[in-house]
């Protein structure tokens, strides 16, 4: 299925989870933010949200900023 | 904590919260996290800003992270919503800093209205403030130095209010004083210059006038010696504090002798 991931379009396994998202991204340990279709997925749902064809996802982190 | 004197006579208090600094540093445009870390420590900052970006997917996701070198058992973390210019992404960033923090409160409301100038859009500012309050956010939000518009936020429910002294980045320093002493003198939560200020004069200036904290962040980063420039903003905003709390002297147009005039020679 497809997906579109902080706005560039990625193919992915039918039903993939949030928190297997995360691990094939490289964010698997890491300190992130998701959000589905602009609802926060909260870390507590990771491993259950399954994602679904058309879905946009944004992964975000904290960076500098003033 | 940081090893560092906390003067519990006067804290800087924010929804309930006191912290012994009266400096807010931002951490953005620094060469790398060591310097954003040595920087700050030199600051003294207790509440230190960070914006909320997407991830670089396919870059190496193992890079050291800003939370890293500035761990939130450490600092209290102040996420912005720098870069929006609508209230649906002022909105949609906080709560995505709300989740990245787990369940952080506080927040630095932005809103901008053109690139320019990154003055704020205080349409959408209202607007993104009323949205976050109700939804249980304490929001520290930027706003023009204008006394009717920090009155209003205030009466929204926002834990701080803080005006701008001069464009962001622009270091040009307090450019209304009088605006901002009509903003402090009116207000019952705490007043803090964001944004303008260049050099250590600048952070003294604004303290005198009875700020209760300024929030910089190119003035130091963008300095020669970042360190050092972080130190010079810790004695100012110090040495600013205690003047208006001594209560400055009247200017008057002649002089006034300082030794008496009594028992000259001659």
């Amino acid at each position: 299925m497809h997906i579109t991931l902080n706005g560039s379009p990625r193919d992915c396994a039918t039903a993939t989870t949030v928190a297997q998202l995360l691990q094939d991204a490289g964010y698997g340990a890491r300190r992130v933010a998701v959000e589905v279709n602009r609802e926060i997925v909260p870390r507590s749902l990771h491993t259950s949200h399954e994602l679904a064809d058309g879905d946009q996802v944004e992964i975000v982190h904290a960076i500098g900023g003033g | 904590m940081n090893t560092k004197t906390f003067d519990t006579a006067d804290p800087l208090v924010i929804a309930g919260k006191s912290y012994g600094s009266r400096l807010l540093t931002g951490t953005g445009k620094y060469k790398d996290f060591d310097e954003t870390r040595r920087a700050t420590q030199a600051a003294g900052a207790d509440i230190v800003t960070l914006a909320i970006r997407r991830v670089n997917i396919g870059q190496d996701a193992s890079q050291p992270n800003l939370l890293d070198a500035l761990p939130p058992e450490e600092f209290t973390l102040l996420p912005n919503t720098a870069g929006c210019y609508n209230a649906v992404d002022a909105v949609r960033t906080c709560k995505l800093a709300r989740e990245l923090l787990d369940g952080h409160k506080l927040v630095k409301l932005e809103v901008l209205g053109d690139q320019r100038t990154l003055f704020p859009d205080v349409v959408e500012t209202l607007k993104a403030a009323e949205t976050l309050v109700a939804d249980g956010f304490d929001v520290m939000v930027y706003t023009s130095d204008d006394p009717i518009l920090a009155k209003r936020l205030e009466e929204i429910g926002c834990v701080a209010v803080m005006p701008l002294a001069a464009p962001i980045g622009s270091g040009l320093g307090i450019q209304n004083r009088y605006n901002l002493l009509e903003i402090i003198e009116n207000a019952k939560v705490p007043i803090i210059v964001d944004a303008g200020v260049g050099t250590a004069s600048d952070a003294a200036i604004a303290m005198e006038l009875g700020c209760d904290g300024v929030l910089m962040n190119t003035a130091i980063a963008g300095a020669k010696d970042p360190v050092l420039m972080a130190h010079a903003m810790k004695l100012a905003i110090e040495a600013g504090r205690a003047a208006f709390k001594a209560g400055r002297i009247p200017r008057k147009r002649f002089a006034s002798a300082s030794s008496p005039i009594d028992g000259t020679i001659g």
